[in-house]
Formats: structure tokens, C-alpha cells, sequence
């Protein structure tokens, strides 16, 4: 027996959690600290104007105001598109404009009101479809479609769809949508800097990735990486909502500018107004299917609304594209995946990068498949497993497969008895 | 302006001035440093920030502070003998009913409520009590397998 696999080992944070010891970000405080709160657009699209802080400068307790202007590189993010501080527009709704630190919450929000911009308001784009149609007003200046190297989608193809398509017997074409959604992880985008003697800048970071945020402040600030010290790990949940950063080059940057210790914890609003989303999708399919069950073509038209930045959703574009058949064997398969960009908040990660929703559509086509040919739901999955030897639309030969064998106990598990041909397959062979 | 305010913080008294529009929570958390309740949805839907007022459990982010004026206030700060943990804190460690921590303190708290009153509960008596604690990492049932394994030891 090993001395962990089999076995059940407490938790190593398990008494930090139960005694209320874990030190999560808002937990973290200094003397002497700033808070900060932040001026968001009150319009969904528009150019900005003019930015006047004058009032909220003057504004008792109010140690800092951070603008554009104050940002060396204010440009950053996963697609490198994305200002800290929109500067000659905004894209979406919640947007943020400036940064106030002040002695404390109450006091910030007071110069935050103070603050006027004025903005030549422009005529928004919600829905992607709309968005691709060529005269459709620009979210962005390149346009709203994003490039995968020459093309203004992710581009699969094996074998010959149309003649798959020809040698079927039932067509199965279905849409399926999904929604926009947040993450809704109990702790919400919080962060602390502080600038220490040495010029290190220490930061309490809720990141699910402190070393990539590490590198995108660095670029930021203009400073090299060993001026930057993240202090990560706990996360009061995070779900994907904390792959981009949302606070950390904020405090930084008023830490800069004050030399005092600053935190920025976002409310509830401003998680579901201006932190990142799943996007919304759209899965336009088209399968061939033969009498029999087996799907000998899948032609896919995939959408993904992307909101107002590229954030991860170019990568959560390609995972997606790369699943979508699921673990199925499909001989001829022809998918487009297209990143949208519309007026919205920010879509990026979230839990599986754009594979939930594939799968959701995929598993749901499967039971359509079943009905359109008259078989049993368990046996289209059986007959269109994956095995050895198979061939995914990404040109990967499979190897070492279990799918059949899972099913099997699946269906054990939830008391299913499959018919004696089911349980007769394997994924080592195929039936002829 | 601030206002007086002295009540029993965790079984020692203590004494605050606080602004009138200042929460309990930002009060335990901003003003003495006792930060297991947590700031979570700020409007009393999550649960997160759940304390116990005269042995009822309370949201304290919609808690104004000064009502608390002579009251009893529990944290798990305030939980357990000595070195030695309370029987709800222990259960929560065993069945792996903490995964990001983050509304443990505010279930555990609501869950001594409920046993204080009624020690032996039955699963949907519990399923209940919690039902204003928001988890979002693991379900619900190995945090209800925590409190019932408590309740099964009462009974």
C-alpha cells in the first residue's frame, strides 16, 4: 500500500478553513492603508472627450487620482488590446475610466462622484451576428472579427464534409445557444500593494496565475520582473474570473504614485458589471447520419462572444473547435470557430475554456441523432466511440482509449443494463 | 460623526466608535481586525459574512453596528476550548466540507445555531438552516455530511 494513493489525507489548509485562520487578499491590511474605488463608464460605447478630477483631487482624505495618463505602457492583457484606464474610449458599459485612493471606501467613492467626463456617445453592437455583417458599426478599430493568422476563424477540416453528407441517410441540423455567465466566486476581485524601501512593489493577489500577471504588470509599470513580488495561492474561489487581472495593476500603480500601502476590493456590482464572463455561444450544426447511427459528417459554424476585448478568448475559441466532435469518431468534419467582439463586458476563462459549452451542444446533438434515426441514446455513443487507432478532426491518433469501457460502468453505476452487443464492444477493436 | 459602541466580542468586551451607516461586518473586519466573517455579496444573500448575535445567526454585512449595543457577538474566532476545537470545526475538517474556505466560517456559524437549539436535526432540518450560505466550490453535501455527523453524536 502507498502511503497517499487509495487513501484519504486531511486537507493541508482543512484547520486554517474551519478556524477562520486562511488569510485570504481582503484579509491583508496595513496601517496607514488607501482604499480605493473606481469611476466606471456610464456609457456602453462612446469617444471620450474630456476627463475632469479637478473636483475630486480637492477632495478631502483623497490622496491619489490615477488616469490614463499615469499608466507607462496602458496597454496589456492575454491579447495585449486592453487598457488599464480607457483613455480615448470606452467599449462597454463599466468600463474603467479613473482610480481614486483615499484614507478610506466612503471617502474615495465621494471624489469618484465629483469626477466629469464628457463622451461623444456611439451607436453599440450587442449581438455577434450583427457584429460580423460587414457594414455593422466597429466595436474595435481592426474590426470585429479576430484574425487566426489569415483567416477570421479557427479553421478545422478533415476528410470531405459534402461527400459525407451524400452518403447519409438523415441530416440532423440543430442551433444551440448559451448565455452569458459569471463566475459568481463568493470572494470578489480584491487586491493590496504595497511599495517597500527597496522599490519592490509587494502585491496580495487573488490570481489564478501570478506568474503571467507578474509578466503583464511588468510590461505595464515598464519595470523589470524582480521589482515585483506576488503573494499568492489562497483563493476564495475563482473559477476561471481570476485569469485576467482586474486590481493588481491598479493598487501597483497608486502604491507608485503614493508610496503608501493601497487596497481595491471590487463590490458585488462591479463584478457583475465589469469583471469577465463565459461568453455567450452560438453552435450552428449539421450532421450526416447514416441509418445505422454512425455520423459520417459534422459541418459546424461556432460563435463566441467575445465582448469588448481578446482577453483568452481567442484560446478559448481553439479549445472549443478542437472538441466540439467530442469523443466521438467522425470521418469528415468541417469547423469554423469565430471570435466575436461586441459592446459587452469582457468574456475570457471559465471553468473548461469554451469546452463546457461544446460539450453541453455536442451531448445534446447525440440525443437529436438518436431521435432522428430511432435508437437508443446509449447505443449512438457506443457505435461513434472513440477507439485505438481513431483519428480526432485535429489529426491525433488516439491511443490507450477508454470511453466504451467507461460508459460500461456508467451505466452499472446508474443501473442501466445494456443490451449484450453494447457490451460486447471495446475501444481495442472496432466491429466490421 | 462617530457613536460609542461597547458589546462582547467572542466572550471578551470591547468598545468601538463607529459611524452610524457602518456595517457589523465592516466594523469586525475594518475597525478589529477580525476578518473570518467575509465580505462577500455585501447584501445579505450569500451568508458569507454570517455571525452569531445572542446565539442567532446573523448576516452581518445588513447588521447595522450599533445595534449590537450589550449584545453577545460569536465569530469562529470564538469557537472551541482552549487548544481544542469545537466539534463543528473538527466534523468540517474530517469530511472535507472546506474547499476554498471561504464560507466556512459563515456555515460552521450557522450551523451551531441551528444545534444549539435543536441538537439532533434531521438532514433536511439542516439542508434548511444552510439554505442562505452560498458554496460555490463543492455542493452542499459534505458540508450537510459535516453538521450530521455532529447531529448523529448527539443523539
Amino acid at each position: 500500500m502507498g502511503v497517499v494513493v487509495g487513501k484519504r489525507i486531511p486537507r493541508y489548509d482543512g484547520l486554517q478553513h474551519v478556524t477562520g485562520r486562511t488569510q485570504f487578499v481582503d484579509d491583508v491590511s496595513y496601517p496607514n492603508m488607501l482604499w480605493v474605488k473606481a469611476y466606471r463608464s456610464p456609457v456602453v460605447k462612446g469617444e471620450i472627450l474630456n476627463v475632469d478630477v479637478s473636483q475630486a483631487e480637492k477632495t478631502p482624505g483623497v490622496a491619489a487620482v490615477l488616469t490614463a495618463k499615469d499608466v507607462p505602457a496602458n496597454q496589456y492583457g492575454f491579447s495585449n488590446d486592453q487598457p488599464v484606464l480607457a483613455e480615448k474610449g470606452v467599449r462597454f458599459k463599466g468600463e474603467a475610466i479613473v482610480a481614486v485612493a483615499a484614507v478610506d471606501e466612503d471617502t474615495a467613492q465621494e471624489a469618484v462622484e465629483k469626477i466629469r467626463v464628457d463622451f461623444k456617445e456611439e451607436t453599440p453592437v450587442f449581438d455577434p451576428i450583427e457584429a460580423m455583417k460587414p457594414d455593422t458599426p466597429r466595436v474595435r478599430p481592426e474590426g470585429n472579427l479576430w484574425m487566426f493568422g489569415e483567416v477570421p476563424y479557427r479553421r478545422i477540416r478533415l476528410g470531405d464534409v459534402e461527400k459525407g453528407f451524400k452518403e447519409a441517410d438523415v441530416i440532423v441540423e440543430e442551433v444551440y445557444r448559451t448565455q452569458n455567465q459569471d463566475h459568481a466566486q463568493l470572494e470578489g476581485q480584491v487586491s493590496v500593494a504595497r511599495l517597500e524601501a527597496n522599490g519592490v512593489i509587494t502585491i496580495n493577489s487573488v490570481s489564478q496565475c501570478p506568474f503571467l500577471h507578474q509578466l503583464q504588470l511588468a510590461g505595464i509599470l515598464k519595470v523589470p520582473l524582480n521589482r515585483l513580488k506576488f503573494i499568492g495561492g489562497t483563493v476564495g474561489g475563482g473559477f476561471g474570473s481570476k485569469n485576467d487581472m482586474h486590481a493588481d495593476h491598479i493598487t501597483s500603480l497608486l502604491a507608485l504614485k503614493t508610496g503608501k500601502p493601497v487596497k481595491w476590493r471590487w463590490t458585488r456590482e462591479e463584478e457583475f458589471l465589469a469583471s469577465t464572463v463565459q461568453g455567450a455561444w452560438i453552435m450552428e450544426y449539421k450532421d450526416g447520419v447514416k441509418k445505422d447511427g454512425r455520423i459520417v459528417a459534422r459541418k459546424i459554424r461556432a460563435i463566441r462572444d467575445a465582448g469588448a476585448y481578446g482577453s483568452l478568448n481567442p484560446y478559448v475559441v481553439d479549445k472549443h473547435c478542437f472538441l466540439v466532435c467530442g469523443p466521438y469518431a467522425i470521418p469528415n468534419v468541417w469547423i469554423d470557430g469565430y471570435c466575436v467582439f461586441t459592446n459587452k463586458q469582457v468574456s475570457s476563462s471559465m471553468r473548461g475554456f469554451g469546452i463546457t459549452p461544446a460539450s453541453f451542444s455536442n451531448e445534446v446533438q447525440m440525443d437529436k441523432i438518436a431521435e432522428a434515426v430511432g435508437k437508443d441514446p446509449w447505443e449512438i455513443r457506443f457505435i461513434n466511440a472513440v477507439r485505438d487507432g481513431d483519428i480526432t478532426a485535429t489529426r491525433k491518433t488516439l491511443e490507450s482509449v477508454a470511453l466504451i469501457e467507461t460508459m460500461k460502468e456508467a451505466a452499472k453505476a446508474a443501473g442501466i443494463q445494456l443490451p449484450d452487443h453494447l457490451m460486447a464492444m471495446s475501444s481495442e477493436k472496432k466491429e466490421v | 460623526m462617530e457613536y460609542a459602541l461597547s458589546f462582547s466580542l467572542n466572550g471578551k468586551p470591547v468598545q468601538v466608535a463607529v459611524k452610524a451607516n457602518s456595517s457589523l461586518l465592516d466594523v469586525l473586519r475594518n475597525q478589529l481586525f477580525v476578518t473570518s466573517p467575509k465580505k462577500s455579496c455585501d447584501t445579505g444573500d450569500c451568508g458569507a459574512c454570517a455571525v452569531l448575535i445572542d446565539g442567532e445567526a446573523v448576516n452581518s454585512c445588513i447588521t447595522l453596528a450599533l445595534t449590537v449595543e450589550g449584545k453577545k457577538v460569536t465569530t469562529v474566532e470564538g469557537l472551541g476550548e482552549g487548544n481544542q476545537i469545537h466539534p463543528l470545526q473538527q466534523a468540517f475538517h474530517e469530511h472535507y466540507a472546506a474547499q476554498c474556505g471561504f464560507c466556512t466560517p459563515g456555515v460552521i456559524l450557522v450551523a451551531k445555531a441551528l444545534l444549539d437549539k435543536n441538537p439532533k436535526p434531521t438532514r433536511e432540518e439542516v439542508t434548511q438552516a444552510i439554505s442562505g450560505n452560498l458554496c460555490r466550490c463543492t455542493g452542499y453535501v459534505k458540508i450537510i455530511d459535516a453538521i450530521m455527523a455532529v447531529a448523529e453524536a448527539n443523539k
